[in-house]
């Protein structure tokens, strides 16, 4: 039997497994959206703007491990969502955006809605494709999923012109792609990791130091069999959160700008770092020549590219996680008992110290909502269980600082591109994805306006996430940064016609509730979360110039944090 | 540790990598933005189909230290249209560029460009009655010595190729 194009596309989402696809309709995909009427087995979440597509399916992704989908119009569709594509680019997500295009003939006229998606999104995905032949749709979206999901996964988009949509042909799903060109499957050389065990047995400092890439790589189980067998401190980096649990006594918290003491300090004298699916981002480095000065460094990773980009590393194991973790911990089983006892003891002595520093310490009595407060009280509401997406911001920092995530995918923000308007869309897919489980969205006042549209997304769609905005007048972050380095010049970064979010909530069908006082906070999220079907809009009213602290300033090494 | 530790001893040299990639629409500009996003240098860059049509061969020449020129690498392998890469400055290799230069040749200069053609082993391959059109292939320089030796005649127009490398020995690059 024939189908049309557009048919097709459904038949390829359905061979893939797809249960969701996030879009918005226009001219150029209107074939599409009649054969998404005609059936139910993949189903379509209107959003509100084509940025909230993506971030939605992002967050889908993050959560569940599964690609996201995306569908959106040719011309301002494509382009809305380039926010989005970068976004999770930049966070290695799997992601699949299908955009509409002008018919082929129309092609390079400038025509209307005209685009040349391709072009745009190429520095900001995995891979792109046109589709030329209705014949190639199949084989196209085989291959899409196929590099979006393996090695380093990534967004691809696949740009489809309309009139293709419509033309009719046989449909087949290839079973099995091979593309000379594209072959992720790496096997971890043996001699490098024999190196690497050789060296954490020798080690007297060591710091493990993981990333997001254990989580993408479903590695976390073999993170904690790793980590427990050597009984050596763990940082984790922003993307990396959960993979190994907060509230394990080997963890020492994050790192980087807005890492804890012990970690930073940690990090900087120890004289054995091991990465694991991190890229030593600037954010975390900081300034790269006063970078870990004594380490050997062992860095495992599934890209090449990201080995010895910034810092030059002495033993590179290019693999999956879970692979190179499971030979790793195979060799372990035999050699972890004779590690440097008595230097680990001691090194865990200097790191206690450093702890006993208690960075993270604010004044808990305070009257005036402090951000850090509404983060812990919002653990012990959830049981610490939540899943949590945030915007970008200050809040985002005192989120991964505070929570204390004990689980992998449930830390869901953009630590790459650092995208403000992330976390309600994101929150959306993931309640879609997790229907029972508690979803919340950590955001600030200027963060949620760039979003806030998907509001009437989660009401059409009864979605109750739980929203739970720091509102402290200010775009936090950036007038944290000009009180520091610009003498407290506030340019811009200050609100002043806010508008009433309680009111807001409720106009788009929601529950608002305003929160002025530290007293009332537990009660406010209480409540909240025992509205089990609705969507509440929590405004805390926090202390405006709160800082995010400690903060390894630009330039500075990570032995250098200024401290509250 | 750190790249930047080491930045005195860093010497820029010139790179000359060979990639076979699918000839694709897009897939060109794929290698030339990548270069561009990264603030790579490109010194020149050759791109055609080769034997097998569904093939093109690129030779790139770039500069940089050798950490920039490893990432270099490592970036353009991972493009999913990149089917292989080498870089030929690791091992002997053959390069060879071709350049034409149309140049004003009248009275007594016509017989002195045949001269330095057939010093250079070049050939005029075009002619009007002023002008001469010559070309001339071989290594970069080749074709610098050519240029300088004409520097004195008055060039209309020069087109260089830009680097075609080849690896030395039996052995081919798929
Ligand atoms: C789309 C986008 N624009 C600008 C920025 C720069 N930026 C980073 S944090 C921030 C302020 C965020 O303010 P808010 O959402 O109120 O959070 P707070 O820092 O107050 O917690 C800005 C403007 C960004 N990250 N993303």
């Amino acid at each position: 039997m024939e189908l049309t194009g557009a048919e097709i596309i459904i038949e390829c989402l359905k061979a893939e497994d797809i249960d969701y696809v996030f879009g918005y309709p226009g001219g150029a995909v209107l074939h599409i959206y009649d054969a998404f009427y005609k059936q139910d087995d993949v189903q379509h979440i209107l959003v509100r703007h084509e940025q909230g597509a993506t971030h939605a399916a992002d967050g889908y992704a993050r959560a569940t491990g599964k690609p996201g989908v995306v569908l959106v119009t040719s011309g301002p569709g494509a382009t809305n969502a380039v926010t989005g594509i970068a976004t999770a680019y930049m966070d290695s997500i799997p992601m699949i955006v299908i955009t509409g295009q002008v018919p082929k003939h129309l092609i390079g006229n400038d025509a209307f809605q005209e685009v040349d998606s391709v072009g745009i999104t190429r520095p900001i995905v995995k891979h792109n494709f046109l589709i030329n032949d209705v014949n190639d749709i199949a084989e196209t979206f085989k291959k899409a999923f196929y590099v979006a999901t393996t090695g380093r996964p990534g967004p691809v988009v696949i740009d489809i012109p309309k009139d293709i949509t419509a033309e009719k042909v046989a449909f087949e799903y290839p079973s099995e792609i091979n593309m000379r060109s594209y072959n992720p499957a790496v096997v971890a050389d043996e001699g490098q990791i024999k190196k690497a065990v050789e060296l954490m047995v020798k080690a007297e400092r060591p710091m493990i130091y993981s990333g997001g890439g254990v989580i993408i790589g479903n590695g976390s189980e073999q993170l904690r069999t790793f980590t427990r067998s050597l009984g050596y401190p763990i940082t984790q980096t922003l993307m990396g959160l959960g993979a190994f649990p907060a509230s394990d006594p080997l963890s020492v918290g994050m790192l980087g700008m807005h890492g804890t003491y012990e970690a930073n300090m940690g990090m900087h004298h120890s004289d054995l770092l091991i990465a694991i699916g991190a890229r030593f981002d600037d954010r975390v480095t900081g300034a790269l020549e006063k970078f870990c000065p004594d380490a050997k460094i062992i860095h495992i990773d599934i890209d090449p590219a990201s080995i010895s980009k910034n810092v030059k590393v002495d033993v590179p194991i290019v693999g999956e996680v879970t692979q190179v973790l499971d030979a790793v911990n195979a060799l372990l089983e035999k050699a972890a008992e004779k590690t440097n006892k008595g230097a680990i003891e001691k090194w865990w002595a200097q790191i206690n110290e450093w702890r006993a520093q208690d960075c993270l310490k604010y004044d808990r009595e305070s009257e005036i909502i402090k951000p850090q407060f509404v983060i812990e009280e919002l653990h012990k509401v959830t049981n610490g269980d939540a899943y949590i997406t945030s915007d970008v911001g200050q809040h985002q920092m005192f989120a991964a600082q505070y929570y204390g995530f004990d689980k992998p995918r449930r830390w869901i923000n953009s630590g790459g591109l650092g995208t403000m308007g992330f976390g309600l869309p994101a929150a959306l897919g993931v309640k879609l994805a997790f229907p029972n489980e508690e979803v919340a969205c950590i955001t600030g006042e200027s963060s949620i306006q760039m979003c806030l549209q998907e509001l009437s997304t989660c009401k059409q769609y009864g979605l109750p996430i739980k929203i739970i905005n720091l509102n402290n007048g200010y775009m936090g972050m950036v007038r944290q940064w000009q009180e520091f380095f610009y003498e407290k010049r506030y340019a811009m970064s200050y609100f002043d016609a806010l508008p009433d979010f309680v009111a807001l909530a409720e106009s788009y069908g929601h529950v608002g509730i305003k929160v002025e006082k530290t007293a009332d906070v537990r009660p406010a999220l209480e409540e909240a979360f025992k509205q089990k079907d609705r969507l509440v809009f929590l405004d805390f009213i926090t202390d405006r110039e709160e800082n995010v602290y400690p903060m390894i300033p630009s330039g500075a090494g990570l032995n250098e944090m200024i401290l509250v | 540790m750190v790249y930047e530790e080491n930045k005195t001893e860093a010497v820029e040299m010139r790179h000359i990598i060979s990639i076979l990639l699918e000839n694709e629409a897009g897939a060109l500009s794929r290698v030339a933005g990548l270069f561009s996003a990264r603030a790579y240098n490109i010194e020149s860059l050759t791109v055609a189909p080769t034997d097998d049509p569904s093939l093109s061969r690129m030779t790139l020449v770039t500069t940089g230290t050798d950490e920039i020129v490893e990432q270099v690498c490592k970036q353009l392998n991972k493009l999913v249209d990149v089917v292989k890469l080498v870089n030929l400055t690791d091992d002997v290799h053959v390069e060879r560029e071709l350049i034409l230069i149309k140049l004003v040749a009248e009275d007594e200069r016509r017989d002195e460009v045949k001269r330095i053609m057939d010093i250079f082993h070049g050939h005029v391959i075009d002619m009007t009655d002023t002008t001469y059109t010559v070309e001339v292939t071989g290594d970069s320089e080749k074709i610098d010595a050519v240029l300088k030796a004409l520097e004195h005649i008055t060039m209309l127009e020069v087109v260089r190729s830009g680097q075609l490398g080849m690896a030395r020995g039996d052995k081919g690059i798929v």
